[in-house]
């Protein structure tokens, strides 16, 4: 019972952060019709832009929003503008197939001009063991969990509680209506790329000190921002966030409890048992075809 | 096709008979990587270009035709069974794999394919009785055709070579055929194909399963020619590198596949000389070639000839719809 209370609070722990970068992705997909296969490069990286200027001498807290505007000045506004926009009028599929050249752009320059090597990345909180009844449960686990919780919550706020975040979800939902109805919907989809970057940026500094920084990050990642995404539902923010929360608390409690050599595929087995069961994901609308 | 065209593919014919004569040892076995990612490319190309369906599979399916060979010849079969065999067994895994393609499209079909190329890999991984796991399988003899030895690099890209031939004339009678025909008309408008009275959903499941045995039969060959096989080969990054073959060739395109393989082989290879950097430089330039020939590259050959006539003729250029 006590290391099942451990491996829930730090696959909760993991989802969270599955869920802030599946929460990213939806977002692009629902006004732009982005499937960023880079997503998960999106996450290795800040982690390095936080490395580098700690190097250049910036305190961590600095750092972190050194880290964080690079991340919307480069995986925001200039991803937007230098590889979706000349893009889009294409259709999904050469997009697509950008985004993934992008991801091997990114991963190799990271490789070549910062390292090869992982770097340690510093945590958030000192890492010390708290007890919750039997289990022993880190700090760092919770200090996740709460900056996740903070996130999402304001995210929420501002989508729901907000005229832009309406004007925002009047994008997603219905681009042509919405500009008639006189929202700037251009603007809104740049905000989306921007709160995208913000997102990626701060799973970046939760992940980073659990798995350490290293260029090879983006894939596991980005594979479980898809699944997510999926499972929870693709149209929907908080089928995101759920299925980012399974998808961690699956991936803990099966490789403890059933095979940790197909620890990965777990979550496959989901994906395809969700997609041919209910292909728009648990709490997802089913979106109408057109001829 | 064209006169121009029918031109191009004699040259092309008599350059790819010729070149390993001229080449060494490198070249040719660069060559044969072409021919035997050529197959897996017509194949996706069926699935993606023709049939309208984005599949992240087919390098796993070159897996599954490689581990097929490696296991089966060592064993005593004959090269040619085992080729088939692999080609037979993609059929029916493309066959069995099809059947989300039925209920869901387009991205969601790519993750599912996804999944499924990390379940390939996790089983190759893992399963080490039978596929020896990380340290992969050495040494896949290369046949013996009718007293043949192919043993020789140079022997070995004709087979290579052939194969190719052989099976993009099939295919290229296959699209052709009334099925052909009909898994065009899944990509243009399946839903206008369906209330034509087509099958849609058994035609989207051949096209899938015909290309995944494409894909298993380069594999075929693939386990020879390289002489080691090992899972990494087969993982994400073969099946990303396929699709982006399929695509920067020009997807839809009979001859696509050829042209966005050679690139794909050789790029990386002229690119050396930017040393470390060159995967870096290769990235760029598939991002740079698509922004501005989404159709590929052969889509922008067949524009600028278009442009190149109706300036000559005074007409104006056709905008849209005027595709192959």
């Amino acid at each position: 019972m006590a290391s099942f209370i451990q491996l829930l609070v730090s696959g909760l722990a993991t989802g969270a952060i599955y869920a802030l970068i599946a929460v990213g992705f939806t977002l692009l997909w629902q006004t732009s019709q982005t499937i960023n296969f880079a997503q998960g490069e999106f996450v290795m990286l800040p982690a390095f832009f936080v490395l580098a200027a700690m190097n250049a001498g910036a305190p961590f807290w600095l750092a972190a929003l050194i880290g964080i505007s690079l991340s919307v000045l480069i995986l925001g506004i200039l991803f937007k503008v230098v590889v979706v926009d000349p893009m889009l009028k294409y259709g999904v599929l050469p997009l697509v197939i950008s985004t993934i050249a992008l991801s091997l752009l990114l991963k190799e320059s990271t490789k070549d001009f910062y390292s090869s090597q992982a770097q340690p990345f510093p945590a958030l909180v000192p890492a010390v063991d708290v007890h919750v009844f039997d289990a022993v449960v880190s700090t760092q686990s919770l200090a996740v969990l709460a900056v996740a919780i903070v996130t999402v919550v304001s995210l929420n706020l501002l989508l729901n509680r907000t005229r832009l975040g309406r004007q925002m979800q009047a994008t997603a939902q219905n681009a042509t209506l919405a500009r008639i109805l006189g929202v700037p919907v251009r603007r809104m989809v740049l905000y989306t790329f921007l709160l995208n970057a913000v997102l990626v940026a701060i799973a970046s500094i939760l992940v980073s000190p659990i798995y350490l920084a290293k260029f090879t990050n983006g894939e596991t990642l980005g594979m479980a921002a898809f699944i997510a995404a999926i499972v929870g539902g693709f149209n929907q923010v908080r089928g995101a966030i759920l299925g980012g929360i399974i998808l961690g608390v699956l991936d803990n409690l099966s490789a403890a409890y059933i095979s940790s050599q197909y620890r990965g595929a777990f979550p496959l087995i989901v994906l395809i048992i969700v997609i041919l069961l209910r292909p728009q994901g648990l709490l997802g609308r089913i979106e109408e075809r057109s001829v | 096709m064209t006169r121009f065209g029918g031109i191009l593919v004699a040259i092309a014919a008599v350059t790819a008979v010729a070149a390993p004569f001229f080449l060494k040892p490198f070249g040719i076995f660069l060559i044969s990587t072409w021919a035997v990612l050529t197959i897996a490319a017509i194949g996706l190309n069926l699935t993606l270009g023709y049939a309208g369906q984005i599949s992240l599979a087919q390098g796993a399916f070159v897996g599954i035709g490689a581990y097929t060979v490696a296991l089966l010849t060592p064993a005593g079969m004959p090269f040619f069974v085992a080729f088939m065999a692999a080609g037979l067994l993609c059929f029916a895994i493309g066959w069995i794999l099809g059947y989300p393609a039925l209920r869901v499209q387009h991205h969601y079909l790519a993750f599912v394919t996804l999944a499924f190329t990390t379940l390939v890999f996790l089983v190759l991984r893992n399963e080490e009785w039978l596929t020896n796991g990380i340290y992969g399988i050495t040494g896949t003899p290369r046949p013996n055709l009718l007293g043949w030895k192919t043993s020789g690099a140079r022997d070995f890209y004709f087979l290579c070579l052939g194969t190719l031939t052989m099976l993009s004339l099939a295919t290229w009678w296959m699209l052709r055929s009334p099925w052909g025909r009909a898994f065009l008309a899944l990509r243009e408008n399946p839903i206008r194909a369906l209330s034509l009275g087509l099958d849609t959903r058994r035609y989207t499941l051949m096209a899938f399963a015909i290309g995944s045995s494409l894909g298993g039969l380069a594999g075929a060959l693939y386990a020879p020619l390289v002489q080691f096989i090992e899972p990494n080969s087969f993982s994400f990054g073969l099946s990303f590198n396929l699709l982006l073959m399929v695509i920067v060739g020009g997807s839809g395109n009979f001859f696509g596949p050829f042209v966005g393989v050679l690139i794909a082989v050789l790029l990386p290879e002229w690119l050396r000389i930017t040393q470390g950097y060159y995967l870096i430089a290769y990235a760029a330039a598939v991002m740079v070639i698509l922004a501005f020939c989404p159709t590929g590259v052969l889509g922008l050959i067949e524009r600028t000839r278009m442009l190149v006539r109706h300036k000559v003729t005074g007409m104006p250029p056709l905008t849209s719809g005027a595709g192959p």
